[in-house]
Order: structure tokens, then sequence, then C-alpha cells
């Protein structure tokens, strides 16, 4: 097998690009990823806010938690992958499942980080107004971490671009993880690549809208 | 004998069950007039008014108002904070109207308030602005009015005018005078600057430092029913001055 099998001339790919988008196979595929990344960076997002929020305003829950949040950011999450498919099958749920592994634990800790660099002043002048602790996390706390969230959030959709992918991969048996197999195991060099770009092109998509509206809340950041 | 609003009855203070900040402070607020905390830094200025505003539970003693005791922060206390304290999200308007928003009151009325307040300490036309859209004296009137619309009868200010240069803290200084004498408050005012106790207070309280407790209590007389700008002049501000400043020096060695 030469180079010219593994890497095929652009125009090649070009032309298996256009075949790539006529299959079912693809689309199924694609709307599965589309699924799976949406549901598990949602509740990624949902679920770490709320825990980075407890950690930020109890020690009591940072004691607890703060080991495995630090343990689980940069454990290599691809390892347990393998480990997930017995629990949650051959199915969306295992690539939810690394969606989420891959990309919680970011937004936890810099929601976290955001909360407990509040400054006590603000905290402060909410308690002599008699705010109730509740309208203090509401009004005032969380809205002052508000910079340090978004760029969580940030950081956790890249977190889920690669989840996504990897988990299908690993799994190798569905969404573009399949395809990319049935591909590579039939020599379909172009069919490969062009795949490969479809995915890259929709992470920087993806990648690039959150930046954007990341920068339109950044003079938040600036003015503190 | 004037009328006591507030009073610290042998409050002291322990932070982590070892430093001790305060100490046996016993201190009468007259109603309607200005009190200074004087003393050195970490003698426990903060401490104190943080106790009286009810954000430190103090370790022993008691705070009264009216002869009542007070536990936590109330309404008929205001604070003004040395930071500012504003919200960087929120305009001028909005900053005001906190702590009538945090009380309920309707979105109406509380701009209408708020409005009144936003005039009275010359910042009209500001009402929309951002605080990082201001300057430090800017800021400190935002969040003099904030406390203002509350209409607390007691405001309290933690070095309210230390982060402004010299010339806006003494236009905010005299500014302040002005309005006191238009709303009728009860103020406890912390401050490290002599000039500034003098000047401002009825009753200068001077704590010595580390632990913090009352050394001396000066009461300046000044008269300020006249002109404002003249009060620096008079020979008892200055006699008032090195006064206090030749009693303190003991305590910053
Ligand atoms: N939260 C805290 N925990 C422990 N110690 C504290 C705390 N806050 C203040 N202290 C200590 O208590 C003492 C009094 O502090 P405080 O802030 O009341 O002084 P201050 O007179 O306001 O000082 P400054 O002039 O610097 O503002 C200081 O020695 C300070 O280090
Ligand atoms: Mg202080």
């Amino acid at each position: 097998m030469g180079w010219m099998t593994l890497l095929p001339p652009l125009s090649g790919i070009w032309f298996a690009f256009a075949e790539l988008l006529e299959q079912t196979a693809f689309w199924e595929a694609f709307a599965m990823t589309a699924r799976t990344f949406g549901i598990g960076l949602g509740l990624s997002i949902l679920v770490g806010i709320p825990v980075g929020v407890l950690m930020g305003i109890s020690t009591r829950a940072d004691k607890i938690l703060s080991i495995w949040v630090n343990l689980f950011i940069s454990a290599p999450i691809t390892a347990v992958i393998p480990a997930l498919m017995p629990i949650f099958g051959i199915a969306d749920a295992t690539v939810i499942a690394t969606v989420i592994l891959f990309s919680i634990w970011v937004v936890i800790i810099d929601t976290q980080a955001g909360i407990t660099h509040v400054k006590d002043s603000l905290v402060e002048m909410g308690r002599n107004f008699g705010c109730s602790r509740w309208k203090i996390i509401i009004w005032i706390v969380i809205p002052a971490a508000l910079p340090e969230i978004i760029t969580g959030v940030r950081l956790s959709v890249v977190r889920a671009v690669k989840g996504v992918i990897v988990g299908q991969i690993v799994i190798a048996l569905i969404g573009f993880g399949g395809l990319f197999n049935t591909y590579l195991s039939y020599f379909l060099m172009e069919r490969f690549w062009a795949l490969i770009i479809v995915v890259f092109v929709m992470s920087f998509t993806i990648i690039g809208l959150v930046e954007l509206l990341e920068r339109r809340i950044a003079f938040y950041a600036r003015t503190r | 004998m004037d009328d006591i609003i507030l009073k610290t009855e042998d409050v002291g203070v322990i932070y982590d069950r070892s430093i001790v900040a305060l100490e046996n402070v016993s201190l009468n607020v007259p109603t309607g007039k200005l009190t200074a905390i004087l003393g050195p830094s970490g003698c426990g200025k903060t401490t104190l008014l943080k106790v009286i505003a009810g954000l430190i539970e103090p370790s022993s003693g008691t705070v009264k108002i009216r002869d009542k005791e007070t536990i936590g922060p109330g309404p008929d206390r205001a604070l003004v904070f040395q930071d500012f304290a504003l919200l960087p999200w929120a305009t001028v308007l909005q900053n005001v109207a906190f702590g009538l928003r945090a009380q309920g009151v309707s979105k109406r009325e509380r701009e209408k308030t708020s409005l009144t307040y936003i005039k009275e300490v010359g910042l009209s036309g500001f009402e929309d602005k951002y605080p990082h859209q201001l300057s430090g004296g800017m800021r400190q009137r935002t969040g003099l009015a904030r406390a203002l619309t509350v209409n607390s009868e007691i405001l309290l200010m933690d070095e309210p005018f230390s982060a402004v240069d010299e010339q806006m803290r003494r236009k905010l200084q005299e500014d302040l005078l002005e309005l006191l004498k238009i709303e009728n408050k009860t103020v406890i005012f912390v401050t490290h600057s002599i000039e500034e106790a003098v000047y401002l207070a009825d009753q200068v309280v001077i704590l010595s430092g580390r632990p913090g407790s009352i050394a001396e209590i000066v009461y300046p007389e000044i008269d300020r029913l006249g002109e404002i700008d003249l009060i620096r002049r008079q020979p008892r501000y200055v006699e008032l001055v090195d006064e206090i400043w030749s009693s303190l020096k003991s305590y910053v060695e």
C-alpha cells in the first residue's frame, strides 16, 4: 500500500465529500453526533454551574467534591470509555456520558473560581441592604462570577467536541466512529479524509461561535 | 445631654479564636451627629463599623439602637463602602435602587425615589452610565445615593473618600456636609485622616491599636453653620489637628 492510497489527492477527497453528503448513513451519524453533543454539553452546563456555585459558597461541599473534580479534570477520560459501554450500552447514552465526562469538570472549576473571587464587599453590600442568602447568590454572586462561568462554558464546549468524537471512535460502532471504522476497513481513504475534514470544520465552527459569544460578554470582565 | 441613638456596650471581637481585634469598646453615638472613628492602621476601625452594621457578630458585648439590642443588619443602618461596592453590570440608577429593590419596592417607585437622591448627590445626567464609565468620586456619590435611598437613620461609612484623589476628597467632604444640612442623619465615619475627622465630625473617637479600644474622645465643636470652606481656616481646627496628632503619635509607634 503506497502513500497514494493513504493520502489520496484533494480532487478525490472533494468528490468523496459530495458523495458523503448523499448518504443516509452520514446524515444519521451527523444527527446522532449533534444529539449526543447537545444533550451531553447541556447536562454538563446545567449540572456543572450549580455544583460549582455550591462548591464556591460552601467550604463543606468544596472539601468533599474538589478531590474528585480535580482528579477527573486531568484524568485520561478516553481510557474510561470502554468501562462505560457495559453500563450504558452501545448507544447514545455511552456517547453522552463520554461528552459529560469530558466537559463537566471545567465548568465546575471555573464557576467555583469565579464565585470565590467575588469581592467580599459586594456580598456585605447585599447583606447590609437586607438581601436573603438566596437573593445574594442570584443578584450578586452569580452575575459577578459570570465572566469566569462563561470561560468555563467555552472551554467545556471545546472539550465536549473532543468528547463526542473520541467517544464515537473508541466505541467504533456507532455514528461517525462507525463510519470511520467502515471506511478504514474497506480502504475508502477518500471518504475517510472527507469525513475528517467534515469533523474538523464542524468543531472549528462550534468553537468559533462560542468565542464570538464570549467576546460579546467580555465587557463584563473588563469593568470589574 | 444629647439623645443617644446607638451605643456599643463592652464590644469585643476575636478573630480565629486568637486575634483580639477589639476589646471593651463602649461608645455612645448621639442622634443627628457625625461621629468619626480614628486610629492607626489595623486597630479595628473597620471591625467596629461592621459590628455596628451587624455584619460581624461581636464575641462579647452588644450593640443597642435606642436601648434595644440589635442582631444582624437592619434597615435602620446603611453602609457606604471604601471600594464603593457597586455592581459593575448595573447602571447608576439600578445601583442606587438596589436597596429598595431588596426591600421589594416596585420598580416605578424605587426609580422615582432613586432619581431624587441621584440629583441630591449631584449625579443627574449619569443615571444610565455604568460604574466603569464614572470617576472615583462619582462612584462614591453613587454609593452614597444608594445608602440614602433606603432612608436609614444611621449612615455608616468606612473610609469612603480614601480611594479618590485629594481635590475630589475635599469636594466630597464639603458636599457631604452640605447634604447633611438637608438630610437629618446620624453618621458614623471611619477614617485614618486626622484632618478629615476634625473637619467633619462632632465627636472624634480615637482607637488605640491592637487590641483596639477607645483611647480618647474629642469633641471638635467647630462651627459648621457658616461657609463650609472657611472651616479649615478656623484656629480651633488647626489646634485640634495638632492636639489629636500628638495623642495619636504614641499609638503609632
Ligand atoms: N476576617 C479576619 N480574620 C482575621 N483577622 C482579621 C480579619 N479582619 C481583620 N482582621 C485583623 O483584625 C485587626 C483589625 O482589622 P480592621 O480591618 O478592623 O482594622 P482597620 O483599623 O480597619 O485597619 P485599616 O486602617 O488598615 O483599614 C487587624 O489586625 C486585622 O489583621
Ligand atoms: Mg479598615
